[in-house]
């Protein structure tokens, strides 16, 4: 086990994806991800990496197609904007099944979007956000040590799958420092080449027929691969759930304001829970088995100003209780600047428990 | 002479139209590959339009990117395996239009791999539309009164910008439409991937060609424009000489 050092989210982001045996990283500068590139710069070509400051987004996600098409481990990142400029490139690496891993250090808001920590990105990330019909692994960590964690995981993940997994933190989760240890380094060398990976030698000398472009078993072989894993891989932490009569489903740096809101409500007498999403897609639905029968509301709690999580909730909500009618309450922070404080939580919790706040769904 | 079989990356067929240079000068290409020993260690990026038609008929490893995209994924290929042989294989509505940004950059960055461009002065797979290599004057599906320059732009002439501006290691504009110009352009095609395997820097070989289906002509009827027209916009020969020659 190597020693805890006290580093920035987005530091951690690029050391353990270093340490994951990241080949090649390609990206362009963006607040407030661009501590991921510049960490990156410097430390790749010291470990015979490559490292490339791309001309855009776009040309970014299409390098790292080219690697991840003969089988390295490679990594992009950006906030909410060029993640829009990549989503043409990850489709295409959806409908190649290329392993990618990007991450997104979201910021706030519609087109130029300002620095805030929010959580505007949800709904683009969890569709699959290009054309087609597709999904990609989202991972959400809460904490830098989570964040580094969950680089790791993605590697995991898109390779089993060989799909595509992003990591979706926050201007706050990015620029935190905190404490963080990380796992041992692999060397890139020593991993494997994929028994997919294009390694440059002649595909076929036979004279096949021209083939039809489109063939009726990739989408038959993707539904079945989006099935497995919706069924395999939701993530959750929960906390006080066992006996709470409200459970709050909110991720990332909010759910640490959550979390003291709910100290200061257990205080008060009021059982209130938290699940915490560390996947967004596929949804940890599973969560609401360990909910009590009896539990009287689900409250959706995000940094947006349309609810984009609620959705979600309500589906999983109407998964689970069949036989009854459980609200769905929504808590979106629309003040796109700033995560809500403990008494701001705490004081619309308490508006929902005392019925002021009309149910959602 | 010499007996010239089929090169082995190539299968018989292709989607083709009658006249088109496209698979002569994909078939150049693969020759030169072939020659070089580098069939089982290339990679070649192909682009969306009339060009990716050759995925079906090509048996040496490929990827397929979004339009315009080729040389960027081509540059994610190279940096991770130097001793592979790299080339994308594009039409100018790919390189020169949408892809422009990804182009100029892998030229404007030196990038060790070899873009092959058809130039046939207009988007042929979707109709005939105008693109950047449209003559002045030229009708096209979108410029049906001719190309004006005034507010669309003159011809795009890549390999010069190379020229003028970058560091590049090999710049060539080739013909495919008649013996003599098919054979001075395979031998642009194979300094350009000589360049790339001794590490000089970027190549581009561009090849000019006929589309008699987009420009409403019969195949001689298009031979004749492009001599006495086409030719005339974009000059052909070596643009950018490797250094030391």
């Amino acid at each position: 086990m190597s020693e805890t050092v006290l580093m920035k989210g987005n530091e951690a982001v690029a050391e353990a994806a270093l340490r994951a045996g990241l080949d090649f990283y390609a990206a362009y500068p963006i607040t407030p991800q661009t501590e991921i590139l510049e960490y990156l710069s410097k430390k790749m070509p010291e470990l015979g990496r490559v490292c490339v400051q791309a001309d855009s987004e776009i040309t970014a996600i299409n390098m790292i197609m080219g690697a991840a098409y003969t089988g390295k481990r490679v990594l992009t990142s950006s906030a909410g904007p060029g993640i829009s400029l990549k989503q043409e490139g990850l489709s295409y690496c959806a409908a190649n099944d290329l392993p990618v891993v990007y991450v997104d250090v979201q910021r706030g808001g519609n087109g130029l979007a300002n620095m805030g920590s929010c959580q505007t990105e949800y709904k683009r990330e969890v569709t699959g956000g290009g054309n087609g019909d597709y999904h990609a692994i989202i991972l959400a960590p809460a904490s830098v040590q989570e964040t580094a964690d969950m680089v790791s995981l993605a590697y995991e993940l898109a390779e089993k799958y060989r799909n595509i997994v992003g990591i979706m933190t926050e201007a706050t989760i990015g620029q935190l420092v905190e404490p963080v240890t990380f796992k041992e380094a692999v060397d890139p060398a020593s991993l494997p080449v994929p028994s997919w990976a294009k390694t440059g030698k002649m595909i076929s000398s036979s004279d096949e027929p021209i083939k039809p472009r489109i063939k009726d078993a990739k989408p038959k072989a993707d539904r079945a691969k989006y099935f497995q894993m919706k069924e395999e891989v939701q993530m959750w932490e929960s906390t006080n759930v066992d006996d709470a009569d409200y459970v709050v489903f909110a991720f990332g740096a909010p759910s640490r304001v959550v979390y003291d809101a709910l100290l200061i409500l257990r205080e008060e007498g009021q059982k209130i829970g938290m699940i915490r999403p560390q996947t967004l897609w596929p949804y940890p639905e599973k969560a609401l088995e360990e909910l009590k029968e009896d539990v009287k509301g689900l409250i959706s709690l995000e940094t947006n100003c349309t609810g984009q999580m609620l959705p979600d909730v309500a589906l999983a909500r109407d998964l689970h209780f069949k036989d009854r009618h459980v609200p769905v309450y929504s808590c979106a922070y629309i003040v796109l600047d700033r995560i809500p404080t403990v008494m701001q939580v705490v004081d619309d919790i308490k508006a929902i428990i005392s019925g002021q706040t009309e149910e959602a769904y | 002479m010499a007996k010239r079989g089929i090169p082995v990356l190539k299968k018989p067929g292709g989607n083709f139209c009658p006249g088109c240079g496209h698979n002569i000068f994909h078939r150049l290409i693969c020759e030169v590959i072939e020659e070089l020993g580098y069939e089982n260690n290339q990679m070649m990026c192909f682009a969306i339009g009339c060009a990716c038609n050759h995925a079906a008929v090509f048996n040496g490893e490929n990827t397929m990117g979004p339009h315009g995209r080729p040389a960027s994924v081509a540059t994610g290929v190279k940096r991770t395996n130097e001793e592979m042989l790299v080339t994308t294989y594009q039409g100018d509505g790919d390189a020169y239009v949408i892809g422009l940004q990804d182009t100029f950059n892998a030229a404007y960055r030196n990038e060790r791999i070899t873009q092959f461009v058809v130039n046939n002065t207009c988007f042929a797979m979707t109709g005939g539309q105008m693109g950047w290599t449209t003559l002045p004057g030229q009708k096209t599906a979108t410029s049906q009164t001719g190309r004006d320059t005034d507010t669309t732009g003159a011809p795009l002439k890549f390999p010069e910008l190379v020229r003028n501006d970058f560091n590049a290691a090999y710049a060539a504009r080739g013909a495919v439409h008649n013996p003599k110009e098919i054979r001075k352009t395979k031998g642009y095609i194979r300094q350009a991937l000589e360049a790339q395997i001794a590490g000089e820097g970027y190549s581009i070989v561009e090849a000019v060609s006929i589309c008699p289906t987009n420009w409403h002509m019969s195949v001689d009827q298009s031979i004749d424009f492009l001599e006495k027209e086409v030719l005339g916009a974009f000059e052909l020969g070596e643009i950018v000489k490797r250094r030391g020659e």
